[in-house]
């Protein structure tokens, strides 16, 4: 039986949001697995979002924003990026392993390289199998994603995050 | 403000590992600013906590609360209805929050989620560095505004020793030495010749050597 | 006379003074000080036996010199601010007084980072200055820090301090110097010199205030055993200051430790050029075998006896 992993993927309206339309409309296929919140820019993803995305059931989260020294909001990417890291080391930490987290570059016009990413990270989630959480947490948890991230998505996947 | 950084997670999931039901709660004072037990930290923590005990397939809960400040009893009273549904309270105030939580309700284990080390102020931003040891005896208007007692790394009144070197102090380069501070900057008052007065051995008993101390303003008590 | 020491009869007498240096051991072996003390006899006007140094737990600096009175070497007791309160250093000190002790070194100390016991409670309740004047004031006033009067027998000591001419800010370093003074330093041994040209500078500002008359001046110095230890000197220790070229004549030399021993010996013979150095401070911890061979090299030896009424005729001229 093959595991088929929920990966979260937190990408940023100026480029990584527009490379997945632009995936979408390019016909390139990449695995339905991945759900995209888009977020105004990654510097808006706070420790907490990561977080809440595997208290949620997530099995990988990626957070995908514009090249380094693109950021619409100038340096956004960085502080994420920062983030990530930092989450990282909480999950290898707690057990949950941060090679479940990762940060993506890339630009609008970047459509080939945003469905090689979600290959990419959905391959890698797959290899490791599913979440390590022994015990369901998403009834007793509330969710602190909703107020603050928008669902719109780019052609098919659809998100409820 | 009081600086206060977070414990290693490994110690405070030994903490509450005894309890079932967890209050963890936060202040909006000091600890909010230097970001280490406001709302948002502990929203993390909690979180990191529920996550880790879901990977070990421990059951328990965590309620989250915080308040204006921990240091004041009125604040305080505004967590009983949540400590009365849990069995522990971890705190990420300041050593005085952890402190009057616990004497306001001494039924209940409460327990330190930070490591309050100084009174300071962020350098730049996410660095926070110490700039007073709250010694009871203020000297800043005689050492031009920088205080040797918390920033001097041998407490001394007549420095700088002889490992200062480039403005930095002997324990490591990352620190500034403070006597060289109280050179330049009374260099620029024109104060330099004070710096050849010998400044008297310290009178330690206000700082904490004569035992805990006590502000009483008699036209403010009731 | 301060205390009467032999270093201070020397000192007051005119004669270039030499000091040693003697580490105790790290552990409760007297044998180890008597074998130290044997290679300095004769060869000092005084040893320095170090209180902790460098934060490292050592059989104390008291005992040690217990142990090297009788051995005809004249100790100067280290004391530092690190370890003891006011009260653990006068009551120490008195009984270094008791036994008959006569010099005594006032140190900050190195901070207990440095140390084997990183963890420990600096203690810094006075810094240098501060203890030297407690010192003074012990033995001229008859007082203790607190103020209360010395009944009895006043503990008469000769007071040095160590200064380093070479630390930060640099113009500030004489005026320092100038405090421990009217703190009641009677000499001074300062760090390590191999920087000749900017310790000259430095004894030109302690001369223009008049510094130099007021209390007797003892450049440190001391031979470096291997190349490696003159490129840690230079680039790992704070407040030392050990030029290029000191570092290019040794690793240019055939035998580094000979080497070492004539540069030590050149380094004092430009010292004592220097008016207001008043003697050396021979500084060769864990090395102590190069110090006849430094004070013979120097023509430092034979060391003078001088009679308490000698020093006194001299220092009264
Ligand atoms: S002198 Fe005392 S009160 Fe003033 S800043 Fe320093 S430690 Fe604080
Ligand atoms: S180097 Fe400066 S700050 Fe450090 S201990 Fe010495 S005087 Fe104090």
């Amino acid at each position: 039986m093959s595991f088929e992993p929920k990966i979260i993927a937190f990408c940023c309206h100026y480029c990584a949001f527009a490379a997945a339309d632009l995936a979408g409309s390019m016909r390139l296929s990449y695995p339905s697995n991945v759900k995209i919140v888009k977020i105004p820019c990654t510097g808006r993803v706070d420790v907490i979002h990561l977080l809440k995305a595997f208290e949620k059931g997530a099995d990988g989260v990626y957070v995908a924003g514009c090249l380094e020294g693109n950021c619409h909001y100038i340096e956004g990417n960085i502080w994420a990026k920062k983030r990530v890291k930092s989450v990282k080391k909480l999950l290898d930490d707690i057990g949950i392993g941060g090679e479940r987290l990762e940060m993506y570059n890339m630009s609008a016009a970047m459509g080939q390289r945003f469905a090689e990413v979600a290959n990419e990270m959905t391959e890698r989630i797959r290899q490791l199998g599913p979440s390590p959480l022994k015990r369901n947490l998403s009834d007793e948890s509330n969710d602190g994603c909703e107020e603050t991230c928008s669902t719109e998505t780019p052609e098919r996947s659809t998100v409820e995050v | 403000m009081i600086i206060a950084e977070q414990k290693p997670l490994k110690e405070i999931r030994e903490m509450i590992a005894p309890y079932k039901k967890v209050l963890v709660v936060g202040c909006g004072t000091c600890v909010t600013v230097c970001l280490s037990g406001g709302e948002k930290e502990v929203g993390v923590l909690a979180s990191t906590l529920r996550l880790a005990d879901a990977v070990d397939g421990n059951e328990r809960e965590f309620v989250e609360q915080t308040i204006t400040r921990q240091c004041e009893d009125e604040f305080i009273e505004q967590l009983r209805g949540n400590v009365e549904k849990v069995d522990a309270v971890l705190s990420l105030g300041c050593g005085v929050g952890v402190q009057d939580i616990a004497a306001i309700f001494p039924e209940i284990p409460v327990l330190p989620g930070l490591n309050t080390t100084s009174f300071g102020r962020p350098s730049e931003q996410g660095v926070w560095v110490e700039e007073c040891a709250g010694c009871g005896d203020c000297i800043l208007d005689e050492t031009g505004g920088i205080c040797p007692i918390a920033r001097c790394a041998k407490n001394l009144l007549n420095g700088p020793c002889g490992g200062s070197h480039g403005g930095k102090c002997e324990i490591s380069d990352d620190t500034p030495c403070a006597w060289a501070l109280v050179y330049e900057r009374l260099g620029r008052l024109g104060k330099l010749k004070t710096l050849e007065e010998i400044k008297p051995a310290k009178n330690w008993s206000t700082a904490g050597h004569g035992g805990p101390r006590k502000m009483v303003r008699e036209d403010l008590r009731k | 006379m301060k205390s009467g020491s032999n270093l201070e009869r020397v000192l007051q007498s005119g004669n270039f003074a030499v000091t040693g240096e003697l580490g105790p051991p790290k552990s409760a072996d007297p044998e180890v000080i008597r074998k130290k003390a044997g290679i300095l006899k004769g060869h000092v006007d005084a040893a320095n036996i170090t209180d902790n140094q460098t934060a490292v737990v050592r059989l104390s600096s008291i005992a040690a010199g217990a142990i090297v009175m009788p051995l005809a070497v004249e100790p100067i007791i280290q004391m530092t601010c690190r370890d003891r309160n006011r009260i653990a250093i006068q009551s120490d000190l008195l009984g270094a007084a008791a036994l008959g002790m006569k010099n005594l070194l006032c140190l900050t100390g190195d901070h207990q980072k440095f140390g084997n016991h990183p963890q420990s409670k600096g203690v810094f309740d006075l810094d240098s200055i501060n203890l030297l004047k407690m010192v003074r004031d012990m033995r001229d006033e008859k007082k203790f820090q607190c103020g209360d009067e010395i009944t009895g027998k006043e503990p008469r000591l000769f007071v040095g301090a160590a200064e380093n001419p070479f630390a930060d800010p640099f113009e500030f370093r004489a005026l320092r110097l100038g405090k421990k003074i009217a703190a009641g330093a009677d000499f001074i041994q300062t760090q390590l010199v191999y920087n000749v040209p900017k310790f000259a500078k430095w004894m030109e500002m302690v001369r223009e205030l008049g510094l130099h008359e007021k209390c007797k001046i003892l450049a440190g110095v001391g031979p470096i055993k291997s190349l490696g230890a003159a490129r840690y000197m230079a680039t790992k220790v704070p407040g030392l200051d050990v030029p290029d070229e000191i570092v290019a004549r040794l690793k240019g030399a055939e035998n580094v430790k000979a080497e070492g021993i004539k540069l030590c010996i050149d380094i004092i013979q430009q010292v004592r050029e220097i008016k207001g150095v008043a003697g050396v401070h021979i500084m060769a911890i864990e090395w102590e075998e190069a110090v006849p061979e430094i004070a013979e090299g120097a023509g430092l030896l034979p060391r003078p006896q001088i009679a308490a009424s000698e020093a006194n005729m001299v220092a009264a001229e």
